[in-house]
């Protein structure tokens, strides 16, 4: 058991507040992530759970026990950083052993556990090395490892794929997930800027926008319940098309929200009517952007290749049952 | 192309222009600036060393950089009294020279006063005043002969002008290597330099981390303050604080003169710029690792020796070579609270006394000055090793 729970949660540098009562229950064993454009006091909020970062106001509990002046080290989490942090000087056994020699811990248990978490992360034959002799992803590999030998009951990652390619960024994301299967106690939350880790990895996401916390859900909740004009267009990819104007007073809404792969071409006028501006075929699939007289191009996904080029006039139409109608203040409208 | 250069000479030979195509004139100019400067710098102290294995005849009557050529000197000798002459056939001689064997000279011209002193070349013959003719040879030897009997009682001066070799020699290094109490001052330097060296570096660290890493209440006004400290001048501070050292020492009962007091006289005057540079230096690393030294339960003085420390050596290395520099070279705080007794006078206070009165003996100061320098090179290549690219490297990124 090892829930995280956030209450009335204020954070101010000076005058400028970073993060406005935030509210929160992190469920034990749960893989949450906190997502959100850069700015919104996501990493932010991980740093007050760290205890890296004092609060302003509001309390953080893990597992019921109120941690607001309990330092880091005493709180039972576990952070990996953005940059991984490694100890430069020291080898990755050393690394990994430097927390729990401070704990105190006899060398033998020191050395199981150091070698354990290097087995699990297939860092053995690495052991020896210095981190300035490591490639990304097995430095990576050790922040994690460093996390892990210290049993923590909550696991904090901030960013931790930002800092690699594309390639390994996937391969890292399925290793995280893996790692988050075989501990399956540990809560863990991860910050991320990219709503596709978000999507892939999360059993819950949180959303945060300039410091508030605009839903909670799971990704599929997000994806087809957004409570906001916000989380909307921030989750999915390519983003929801947004009409407004006439196109949205027809459906009786401020603006009228339609996801890619919810539009149809149609051999008709269609609902709209407008100009293929560019086509993207991507082999599996493809997405046509087409001028209906928005300010941005509505974009169509299509099943497999499209015949469509530039300057072709097509017919578009909404499928039924997946419009998202909000308001003037960007809330959903109940159909 | 590499591999085939050597058999084609053709393929050389076009390459030449476009190697000379690649030197552009900024490069010129930067290299030629650059070597300007270095000849500049390290002129003085070719000098200084080419000077410390010259003669003190010839340092005293030209430069160093005349060193490899003969220099002129005109010197006077004066000849035997009367006593001296034997009558040989009739005529009254005097034998001798006017050089000491080994004196490395060569006798150009002479005169019997100083104004015909180039009058009469080497082997000619002279007139003197006291009566009689005298024959100079180039190597010294002289003959002097009078038809009557020589009577004189104060011999006259002979004058010339020799060409003096020159030699390499090692007599400017004896004479300060065995002159009283180098020995003791060289040991005098090191108990000054060593501790205060080593305290006051390791005291900056200590400072420059907690103004660099730890929050509390006026931090910014300290390290605002070490660096309005640095612009202190040490001589306007010398005595208010020798007299504060004289109060509170006499309180407290330390003596108002000793190593206790210099160093730590030392170690204030140089706190400043150390505390600040250091400060910049590890307010640089990268805020990550402390965060996860944190999250791993490392107090703020463990953070400091396991990682700090060990980060911050190029730069804690190169402070201890400063300090050490400045306390190795340094007069006047040690004359000021060490004094200068013989038994506790510094390397630099024993030099200054080698020099004579009026400063004539100063071909010394060039052989004590290397004798001094070697101290700090020492220093410096032990250190060297420390000056290390690439610390932080993968640490993060």
């Amino acid at each position: 058991m090892s829930s995280v729970s956030i209450s009335h949660l204020d954070k101010r540098y000076g005058n400028v507040e970073i993060l406005k009562d935030v509210n929160l229950e992190i469920r034990s064993g749960e893989f949450s992530v906190f997502v959100g454009p850069s700015g919104c006091g996501k990493s932010t909020l991980l740093r007050c759970i760290s205890g890296l970062e004092t609060i302003s106001s509001g309390t953080i509990a893990i597992d019921g026990q109120v941690v607001n002046d309990v330092p880091p080290s005493k709180r039972g989490i576990a952070m990996v950083f953005q940059t991984y942090a490694l100890y430069p000087h020291m080898t990755v056994y050393k690394n990994m052993a430097y927390g729990l020699k401070l704990m105190g811990m006899p060398r033998a248990q020191i050395d199981e556990k150091v070698r354990g978490a290097a087995e699990k992360l297939q860092l053995t034959r690495y052991l020896d090395r210095l981190p300035k002799a490591l490639s990304g992803g097995q430095r990576q590999r050790v922040a994690i490892g460093r996390a892990i030998v210290r049993d923590p009951k909550v696991f904090l990652f901030d960013e931790p794929l930002s800092n690699l390619d594309a390639a390994l960024r996937v391969q890292m994301r399925i290793e995280i997930s893996q790692l988050k299967q075989q501990l399956p106690n540990t809560t863990m939350i991860y910050v991320t800027h990219d709503q596709v880790e978000a999507m892939t990895m999360a059993d819950r996401i949180v959303v945060l926008k300039d410091g508030v916390v605009q839903q909670v859900g799971t990704p599929m909740e997000l994806y087809e319940q957004p409570q906001s004009l916000f989380v909307a267009g921030f989750i999915g990819s390519p983003k929801m098309n947004f009409l407004t104007g006439p196109f949205a007073q027809k459906f009786n809404a401020h603006t009228l929200g339609v996801r890619a792969e919810h539009l149809d071409i149609v051999p008709e006028d269609g609902v709209w009517r407008g100009k293929v501006v560019y086509s993207e075929n991507l082999g599996s699939d493809s997405y046509i952007y087409v001028d209906v007289g928005t300010e941005d191009p509505v974009i169509v996904r299509q099943s497999g290749r499209a015949p469509y080029h530039a300057g072709d006039v097509i017919g578009i139409a909404p499928k039924p049952h997946e419009l998202h109608r909000f308001d003037a203040a960007g809330r959903p409208m109940l159909n | 192309m590499a591999t085939i250069a050597p058999e084609l000479p053709l393929e050389r030979a076009r390459s030449a222009p476009r190697r000379l195509a690649r030197i552009r004139p900024g490069r010129i100019v930067v290299h030629l600036a650059l070597l300007f400067f270095v000849v500049l710098w390290t002129l003085p102290t070719a000098g200084l060393l080419i000077s410390s294995f010259r003669e003190p005849d010839q340092l005293a009557v030209s430069g160093w950089w005349t060193a490899l050529a003969p220099a002129t000197i005109r010197e006077a000798a004066r000849l035997p009294v009367a006593e001296a002459q034997v009558e040989e056939n009739g005529v009254y001689v005097i034998r001798g020279s006017v050089l000491e064997p080994g004196s490395n000279r060569t006798i150009e011209t002479f005169g019997t006063t100083n104004a015909t002193l180039g009058d009469t070349p080497a082997g000619g013959t002279a007139t003197v005043r006291v009566g009689g003719e005298i024959t100079l040879e180039s190597d010294g030897a002289f003959v002097w002969t009078s038809p009557t009997p020589f009577t004189h009682t104060t011999g006259p001066r002979v004058y010339y002008a020799a060409e003096l070799q020159p030699r390499a020699t090692f007599e400017n290094y004896a004479t300060v290597l065995t002159a009283n109490g180098v020995g003791r001052s060289f040991i005098n330097s090191m108990t000054v330099a060593l501790p205060a060296t080593i305290i006051s570096v390791m005291v900056a660290a200590f400072a420059a981390y907690a103004l660099a890493w730890m929050r509390f209440r006026g931090r910014t006004f300290f390290v605002v303050s070490v660096v309005a400290l640095m612009v202190v001048p040490l001589q306007l501070a010398l005595i208010p604080v020798l007299r504060l050292y004289n109060e509170v020492g006499s309180v407290l009962g330390i003596p108002g003169k000793g190593y206790f007091g210099v160093w730590l006289a030392h170690i204030a005057f140089g706190l400043p710029l150390a505390v600040y540079l250091l400060r910049n230096y590890i307010v640089g690393l990268p805020r990550e690792i402390m965060e996860s030294a944190r999250m791993d339960g490392a107090s703020h003085f463990q953070i400091f020796t396991s990682l700090v420390l060990p980060l911050s050596i190029p730069a804690l290395a190169s402070i201890a070579i400063f300090q050490f520099l400045w306390i190795w070279n340094d007069l006047l705080v040690a004359l000021v609270f060490l004094g200068a007794q013989d038994d506790h006078v510094v390397l630099t206070g024993r030099l200054i006394d080698l020099l004579g009165t009026m400063g004539e003996d100063w071909n010394l100061l060039t052989a004590g000055a290397f004798i001094s320098i070697v101290v700090p090179l020492l220093v410096f290549f032990g250190l060297q090793r420390y000056f290390v690219r690439g610390l932080l490297a993968g640490s993060v990124k």
